[in-house]
This record gives C-alpha cells, sequence and structure tokens, in this order.
C-alpha cells in the first residue's frame, strides 16, 4: 500500500506552478497555516523568556553538534547497557536494509509505524514493501497519506492538504482494502473521522508484533529514546509489540535530561501551539515483563557528517522538526509541500535537501532559490537557525559548482554584465542613458507591459515603469554642481 | 557632520524622484547632503543569487566610495541591511584583510526612518500629505534592520494624511530580488495577496521604505488598473503644503507637455489614475527648495 515517492519531482518553479494552481490546496493550506500560526503566536506570547529559551535551545544543539562524536558513543555504551542493540547506518539504504533484516528476523510480514520523518527518508515502508513486509502508518494524518496513496507535505501534518470532505473519501474508498472498513454512513464531522480511524487501527496495534519508530530526542547520559506526539498512538506502537525498532537520525542527540527540558518546553509551543502536547513516551532499552522485549536503535548518518562538516550549514541540524517555519512561510502557504520534492518541505527543507542529498539533481538545485529571503522562518525558529543566511551560503554553493561549466547559463552571462554595469559610475550612467531610450520605445503611458527575453518573466503579471529620463544622478549633476 | 545619501542604483534609475524627496526632505531639516558620484550599488543582487564573487567589487566601491563620511543614509530597508549584515563577510570570505579593515571603516549606514528618527530625532518632518495611505513595512527593514514603527512615526505625523492600517502587513509581498523572475509564478502569487490586502483598505497610495518591493506590488496594481498608486516614504515626507500651488502645478507639467513622445517627465512611476498633476515629488519643486 505504497503511494507515489518523491522521486522525479520537477524543479521547484514548475513544481510550484503545478500546485499554484490547485484551488482547493491553496485554500486548504491557506486556511490551516492561517491557523496555526495563530495558535502559535499566542502560545509562544505567554512564555515571557521565550527569548532566553530559544538561545539556550540553540547554544545545546550547537554543543551537542561540536562533540557529537563524544555523546553518539556515550549513548550506545547506555542503551546497550540497558539492553538494547545499537546499529549504525551510513547512509538511507543501509538503515533500510538494517531494519528489513531486523524485521525478516522475527518471521513477520507487517509492522506498526510511530509517526517518523526519518523513516520518510530512507523510503523505509518502500523498503519493506520490496521484502514483502506490510508497514502500517498509525498517526492520523499520516495514515490519511497512506490510505490516499499521497505523499506527506508537512513536517508535523502530513495531510495539511486535504481538508475533512476528502478525508471522508479517502477512508470510504481505501480503509476495507487494508483491514477494518469506515462506517458506510461516515460523515466528514471530525469526531466521526477520529472514531473510523481509530477502530481501523485498533485492530492493527492490538495484531502488531513488531513497531517502528522514529525519535524526536535521544538522552545520551541515560540512553533514552524520546517520541513527542498528540495522538497516543505512537505509545500504543511503543508498547504493544515484541520488537521495536527506532530509525533516528544523529543529530537527535542531546547531553542530558536537562537539556532535554528546554526543548519539551519550545517543541510543542512551536508546532502545534499548545503548552504541552498530550504524549510524551521515553523509553530506555528493555524492561522485564514490560513493553517490547527487544529494541533496536539505528544510527543515521545519511548526510549530516557531511552537513555538519560546513561551518554555516550546520546549524540545519539544529532543527527539532517543530515545522513553525513552514507555517509562516510565505511561499510554503501558496505552494504546499509537494513541489520541494523532499520529505522536508518548506524553508528548512530548502536548506536540509540540498546538504542532506547534495546538489547533483536540479529539482534539488532549485531549492535554495525557493524562498524571497522575508526572514519570517528564523524569527520563530525555537532553535534559532538562520534559515536566510543558509539559503544564501546554498546559493553561493549551487553557481560555485556551475562556474566549472564551460558554457555560462544565461543567469551567470546577465550576472556578469550586471557586474560590468556596476562596476564604475560613467558605465552606469551610460546603462541608465540606454534604458531610458528603449523603455520610451516599449513604454505607454509611463508604464511597460511587455518586456523582451528572461525579463517577460516579470512583466507576465507586473508592469515596469519606464526608466526615467533623467537619473538621479544625472539631476544632481545638473542641480548640485 | 558630513552625510552622504546612497541612492541604490534602482531607485537611482527608475525612481529619481525618491532621491530628490531625500535631498529636499534633509535639506528642509536643515542638513546639509552630499552625493558621492562613485557610488553604484550595494551588490545585493549578486549576493542573494550567489555571486559572491561578482560582489567582491562592489563591496570595494562603495567602502572606497563612502569613507570619510559621517553617516550615510540610504532609501532602502533591504539595500541597508546588505551593507550592514553583509559587506564585511563578503570581504572575510574573500580572504581580503584589507578590504575587511575598510568596510569596518565605513561610516554608519541608516535607513531613511532610522536616520530621521534616530540621528536627527524628529518625528514631525513638516509634511502635509491630504491622502489615504497604506503603509508596507517591508521584511528587510523589520527583520533584518528592526526599524519597528518609526515609518509609521513619521507618517502618523504628517498633516492631512488619512494612514489605514495594512491587513497582513508582515507578509512579504513576494518580490525577494531574482526570486521575482525565477520563481515569478510564485512571487505573482505571493503579490496578488498583498494587492488584495492593499485594496481592502480602500487607499489611494500604498508607501512602503524599498523601491524594490514598490515595484512588484506596484507593478501588480498597475497591471489591473486598480487606481491605486505607489509612493515612497520619502516622498510622502517631503510633500509640502507649499507644494501644491496651482503655480506649481502648472511647472510640473510643463515639461511633459513639450515631450514628442508625450512620455511623462518627471513621475515615471506608472499612473492608473490621472493624477491632479500636483505631485511632491517633480523634479521642479525638489530643485526650488535647494538653496
Amino acid at each position: 500500500m505504497n503511494g507515489p515517492t518523491f522521486l522525479g519531482t520537477p524543479a521547484f518553479p514548475s513544481a510550484a506552478r503545478t500546485a499554484l494552481a490547485d484551488t482547493r490546496l491553496r485554500h486548504n493550506l491557506a486556511h490551516a497555516t492561517t491557523t496555526i500560526r495563530r495558535k502559535r503566536e499566542e502560545a509562544v506570547a505567554e512564555v515571557d523568556d521565550w527569548e532566553a529559551l530559544r538561545e539556550a535551545g540553540r547554544a545545546v544543539k550547537e554543543r551537542t553538534l561540536r562533540h557529537l562524536d563524544r555523546y553518539l558513543l556515550q549513548l550506545e555504551e547506555r542503551v546497550t547497557a540497558a539492553g538494547g542493540r545499537v546499529h549504525w547506518a551510513r547512509d538511507g539504504q543501509e538503515a533500510a536494509r538494517i531494519v528489513v533484516d531486523l524485521v525478516q528476523a522475527t518471521g513477520e510480514r507487517e509492522v506498526v509505524k510511530v509517526k517518523s520523518m526519518t523513516t520518510q527518508e530512507i523510503g523505509l515502508n518502500e523498503a519493506l514493501a520490496d521484502a514483502g513486509i506490510t508497514a502500517y502508518e498509525t498517526d492520523l494524518a499520516e495514515l490519511v497519506v497512506q490510505l490516499g496513496q499521497d505523499r506527506p507535505s508537512h513536517i508535523l501534518v502530513p495531510a495539511i492538504h486535504r481538508n475533512r470532505a476528502e478525508i471522508r473519501e479517502i477512508f470510504l474508498r481505501a480503509m476495507g482494502e487494508h483491514g477494518r472498513a469506515a462506517p458506510a454512513d461516515l460523515s466528514d464531522d471530525p469526531q466521526e473521522l477520529a472514531e473510523a480511524a481509530r477502530r481501523h487501527l485498533r485492530e492493527k496495534f492490538l495484531r502488531a508484533k513488531v513497531g517502528v519508530s522514529g525519535a524526536n530526542f535521544l538522552v545520551a547520559e541515560t540512553g533514552t529514546a524520546v517520541v513527542v506526539e498528540s495522538e497516543g498512538n505512537g505509545r500504543m506502537c511503543l508498547t504493544l509489540p515484541e520488537t521495536l525498532i527506532s530509525v533516528v537520525g544523529i543529530e537527535k542527540v542531546v547531553p542530558t535530561w536537562q537539556d532535554l527540558e528546554i526543548f519539551l518546553q519550545l517543541l510543542p509551543r512551536s508546532s502545534t501551539g499548545e503548552r504541552m502536547n498530550p504524549y510524551t513516551s521515553s523509553w530506555t532499552g528493555t524492561t522485564a515483563d514490560d513493553g517490547p522485549g527487544a529494541f533496536h536503535l539505528v544510527l543515521l548518518d545519511g548526510g549530516r557528517t557531511d552537513t555538519l562538516a560546513d561551518p554555516v550549514g550546520r546549524q540545519a541540524l539544529n532543527c527539532i522538526r517543530c515545522s513553525a517555519c513552514l507555517n509562516v512561510c510565505p511561499v510554503y502557504e501558496r505552494v504546499g509541500g509537494h513541489a520541494y520534492g523532499s520529505v522536508y518541505p518548506g524553508p528548512i527543507g530548502a536548506v536540509l535537501t540540498p546538504q542532506l542529498r547534495g546538489t547533483a539533481a536540479e529539482s534539488d538545485r532549485s531549492l535554495p532559490y525557493a524562498s524571497t529571503l522575508c526572514g519570517a522562518c528564523y524569527e520563530v525558529c525555537p532553535v534559532k537557525i538562520n534559515i536566510p543566511e543558509v539559503l544564501v551560503h546554498l546559493r553561493a554553493r549551487v553557481v560555485d559548482e556551475g562556474r566549472t561549466r564551460k558554457v555560462p547559463s544565461p543567469e551567470r552571462l546577465a550576472m556578469a554584465a550586471a557586474r560590468s554595469v556596476l562596476a564604475g559610475p560613467s558605465r552606469l550612467a551610460a546603462a541608465q542613458r540606454a534604458a531610458a531610450a528603449a523603455g520610451r520605445l516599449l513604454g505607454r503611458d509611463g508604464r511597460i507591459s511587455r518586456l523582451p527575453g528572461p525579463a517577460s518573466a516579470w512583466t507576465e503579471a507586473r508592469d515596469v515603469p519606464v526608466p526615467a529620463r533623467e537619473s538621479f544622478r544625472a539631476w544632481w549633476r545638473r542641480t548640485h554642481r | 557632520m558630513r552625510i552622504a545619501l546612497f541612492v541604490t542604483c534602482l531607485t537611482d534609475t527608475l525612481y529619481p524622484e525618491t532621491g530628490r524627496a531625500v535631498v529636499k526632505l534633509l535639506e528642509r531639516l536643515g542638513c546639509a547632503v552630499e552625493f558621492p558620484a562613485g557610488q553604484t550599488c550595494c551588490g545585493q543582487m549578486h549576493f542573494n543569487t550567489g555571486y559572491r564573487r561578482e560582489c567582491v567589487p562592489l563591496v570595494r566601491r562603495f567602502a572606497e566610495t563612502f569613507a570619510g563620511y559621517d553617516a550615510v543614509v540610504t532609501p532602502s530597508g533591504s539595500c541597508a541591511a546588505m551593507v550592514r549584515e553583509y559587506h564585511e563577510r563578503v570581504a572575510e570570505a574573500a580572504g581580503d584583510a584589507r578590504l575587511a579593515a575598510a568596510v569596518r571603516a565605513t561610516p554608519a549606514v541608516y535607513e531613511l526612518s532610522e536616520f530621521l528618527v534616530d540621528v536627527l530625532g524628529v518625528t514631525d518632518v513638516g509634511a502635509y500629505f491630504p491622502h489615504r495611505v497604506t503603509f508596507h513595512p517591508t521584511c528587510h527593514s523589520q527583520r533584518m534592520l528592526g526599524v519597528g514603527d518609526r515609518p509609521l512615526r513619521l507618517l502618523r505625523a504628517v498633516r492631512g494624511i488619512d494612514l489605514v492600517e495594512l491587513p497582513a502587513a508582515d507578509q512579504c509581498c513576494g518580490f525577494g530580488g531574482t526570486f521575482a523572475l525565477k520563481n515569478h509564478d510564485t512571487s505573482v502569487a505571493m503579490g496578488a495577496d498583498k494587492a488584495r490586502h492593499v485594496l481592502a483598505t480602500g487607499a489611494e497610495v500604498l508607501c512602503a521604505g524599498d523601491n524594490s518591493c514598490l515595484m512588484h506590488i506596484g507593478g501588480l496594481l498597475s497591471r489591473l488598473r486598480t487606481g491605486v498608486r505607489t509612493l515612497h516614504l520619502a516622498e510622502i515626507l517631503a510633500a509640502a503644503e507649499e507644494d501644491r500651488a496651482p503655480a506649481a502645478a502648472e511647472e510640473d507639467r510643463a515639461p511633459a507637455a513639450t515631450e514628442e513622445d508625450q512620455a511623462p517627465a518627471a513621475p515615471s512611476r506608472s499612473r492608473p489614475v490621472p493624477h491632479s498633476g500636483k505631485s511632491p515629488q517633480s523634479p521642479r519643486t525638489a530643485e526650488r527648495s535647494t538653496p
């Protein structure tokens, strides 16, 4: 029951154009992001020392990443001592193979899953399916995405692009194919929808022998994994199965429980706009006669150490996946998550994806440009990732990689031409005179409605003023000398 | 105090009336302002698009041109932010220690509203502008410079103005430099929402502290023939009651009538609504106020 993947997503401008034309998507997103933005604002305004908390969160992340090697080894030691087993995965493929092998060793053909970005990142459901193992998503929104043969479009609310009428249709159509069917008289009332999902999922929870999760945090000092969630479905998966496999990125380590306290304040207010999330589950290895008897922790690199090597780009690893940056982003609000071609959409995706996957693909190269650099993301980030700074940094990387090509791109030629014009005042003045002359030919009533060449992208929907007959510098020279 | 005007390449070329308004305003407030002729561009377009190498000579030119002044005033929040936040970093990334030192020695660069409120200590600049106006606080002015309510305090003190609040004012207009071309569909979608909010205010004039954002929103408002025009903050603050005398209006119209192609002479900004001609930013009126 796997839906489409992000493979083959076109470059951002083109994917965005398709999304912008989807009126239902635009409406759903505008409504959802506006609502969640307001909730976050209210929740954050209640905290007097919010700025100090943000700074503390940033500082803990920075310090941890600086000594990541030490904390990871400490974590491994404590997890092992508590009866768990740690597996190291260089990349997504290796991590997926480890999980498939572990599931196969149990002899089971199905697993229940806690909502997890990391397992999405490594394409785990697809890898399991290839091995004949069915993975059931149990987060409500993730279930909507899976049953709808769809892709997630938001870090926290993967089905944010769907409204309740669409969810009802998906439940009626698909639930029966994978287990307990939705009642035939299902309405789009949120309570009825939740009840249908609850009954459908309860069967899976009670039957499952293997659970797969990610983790929001790993506490090094005790070897504890932590999952923060709203529904309690995660806790079902974490406690009922006999075997629990958690796939976690290496950047999720925090040194101590005291450090964790900072993030448990920052995360819920930033993500759902709640003072505290309803369910916070933590587990340390295994406990006799309570919960899973076997616990495996798969630690994923997947481009993270490369990211760590970049002094500017590494701050993206501070991310605690709260999605506040998505909700305030004016670009995300209009195009949604799918255009970003990755499980990590929005501003954080635009800085994370090109670092984790590299910039070889055109779609990944286009991501750092999917922003106006308005800075709204930086303003709300609970761990103070300067996303605009990283975006500009990655743009420079993309441009510098392009310089090795023998045939320069039209953009590179235009930038070189602009540089040459701006090299001195006389050249600029000459260009201004030329522009004014050309503008008088192209313009009518002081405005130009159609520009030639690549500039036509501007005038497709916008007029442009005719360049002034007398530039400011010409006026100054005439009047102030 | 030696004050230099950094007019910005965009305002220099497309919106010279904004530069003239800054000069007129500062002179009216008793400042002698100079225009160092060597200036071109702060390098923001190159820097923000990833062309750092091309940005280095522009940073050098800026530092050389403005060395020795006590303060630099610019009618652009985003250009001020570029100089303040990134010039030193461009020099350092280029491994040019001398340039980095020169950048550090550059005088303080102020966005116009900062200069008026913080340096000159004025909010009432003696302006008169009897129109309904709404104000868009641009992203870099707000989030990088932190100009806060300085522009609004200046506008509230303008006599005759009917200043109305812009809904969702803090949302980006969608310009974003080369974003407006590279992602033009998204840029226009964002601009359409901004324009919708502007229209909802019933304002005649959309004001901002950055001509780049105004070029984008104004371009949409003009294309749709909405009857809303855009004006830079400087032009409203420079407007004075004596500019509205009938004689001044006659002078305003004169140059246009003599042009062979009928293009309006001074106000290059498109005017969807036939205007009274008593524009505060005409070159004649600005000139008259210069000593």
